[in-house]
């Protein structure tokens, strides 16, 4: 082959290649998978069975804080919402939602706070502790099974498609987006450890590289450090952004809070 | 929040072997980590693990830094008699966890 053709050849490769980025878009329903399918055996097992999954010792532990009456008006969540097995049951799978007196989105985590410091009149836990983590994975956990069904609230839009320009966005040292690992590249991996689809199926979830339990916007950070990009603070209007373009992303797929990931 | 999962088959035949499977939640502070002023935090760790079976011990294990946080054990043991085993972690501070399960053998 000339040089020409050899040219000609590499330069059609790279057009291609151009051309794939370029065309990225989200993945297909039928390929939607979640990190549990990632995962290795071992590590499936460990969170299929109830004994074995550390994050059972969260939900106990929301279990307790369920029916425990707490701040000043002396009110546990059980006198509200009863059976959390009936009154819980898919609510994580579609949040985050709309606060219609912030005019904000509110992610599962500040929704307990705000019922916290509305209704319990408490102080609110802080992100990332062991009490919101708890209450959280329990609430979430009531979920299990349940498909992710976003709301289809007219007013979350704005919000969601921010999330999805973020997701879009290159940012950090290393100029990345979360959609070139995350939409373009779930099929290959980094350094050894599959780099899988991003679907918040699980949150909050145990670890087993924190040995502890962590929210979705704790693993956000890891990935935002990953690209060395800023990581915004916990609670964050890009964090929730995010989430809710991420859980849209991720509808359909079953949840199976609580997680284990490695 | 010492909070403890045990798992022992509440039914089992005689001379049947059993798997018993605990994990318990705790921090497992090696020793090791530097706190912000480079001064590690103190050691703290589950170091013992015992099982009895109606007060005759069937399984022990010494646990060392480099442990897991949470640590999970699994062993197995013969089903001889109904009792209660009594699963007991002691950790560095000299605190006790104990959790009892019961066992029908049939």
């Amino acid at each position: 082959m000339s040089v020409a053709a050899d040219r000609l050849v590499a330069g059609g490769f790279f057009l291609l290649f151009a051309f794939s980025v370029a065309l990225a878009a989200e993945i297909p329903r039928g390929e939607r998978r979640s990190g549990y399918a990632f995962m290795g055996r071992e590590t499936q097992a460990m969170q299929d069975d109830r004994t074995t999954n550390p994050g059972m010792l969260w939900v106990l532990e929301g279990e307790a804080m369920w029916d425990r009456k707490e701040g000043a008006a002396k009110r546990s969540c059980a006198q509200c919402h009863g059976n959390a097995a009936k009154s819980m049951k898919g609510v994580a799978a579609r949040y985050p939602a709309f606060d219609a007196k912030l005019h904000w989105p509110v992610d599962l985590a500040q929704r307990i706070n705000i019922c916290r410091t509305a209704r319990q009149r408490a102080s609110p836990l802080a992100y990332e502790s062991k009490e919101l983590l708890a209450l959280t994975a329990y609430v979430a956990a009531q979920s299990q099974g349940s498909k992710i069904a976003p709301p289809s609230d007219k007013r979350l839009t704005p919000f969601r498609s921010a999330g999805r320009d973020f997701f879009n966005l290159r940012q950090g040292q290393l100029n990345l987006s979360c959609a070139q690992c995350h939409d373009d590249n779930w099929r290959g991996r980094l350094a050894g450890s599959a780099i899988t689809q991003a679907h918040p199926t699980g949150y909050p979830l145990y670890r087993l590289e924190w040995q502890t339990m962590g929210s979705l916007q704790r693993r956000m950070r890891n990935c935002l450090i990953g690209m060395r990009a800023e990581p915004f603070e916990y609670g964050a209007p890009n964090y929730v952004a995010l989430e809710l373009y991420m859980m849209w992303r991720a509808r359909g797929l079953p949840m199976d809070s609580p997680a284990v990931r490695p | 929040m010492a909070r403890a999962l045990v798992n022992v088959p509440t039914r089992a035949k005689r001379g049947q072997v059993i798997e018993i499977k605990a994990l318990i939640s705790h921090p497992m502070e090696t020793g090791y980590r530097p706190d912000i002023n480079g001064k590690p935090y103190p050691r703290d760790i589950i170091n013992k693990f015992i099982c009895t079976y109606n007060s005759t011990e069937v399984f022990r294990a010494d646990l060392h830094p480099a442990i897991s946080a949470n640590p999970f054990l699994s062993f197995f043991t013969v089903a001889t008699e109904s009792g209660t085993l009594t699963l007991t972690w002691t950790d560095d501070g000299g605190q006790l966890y104990v959790e009892k399960a019961n066992i029908i053998v049939e």
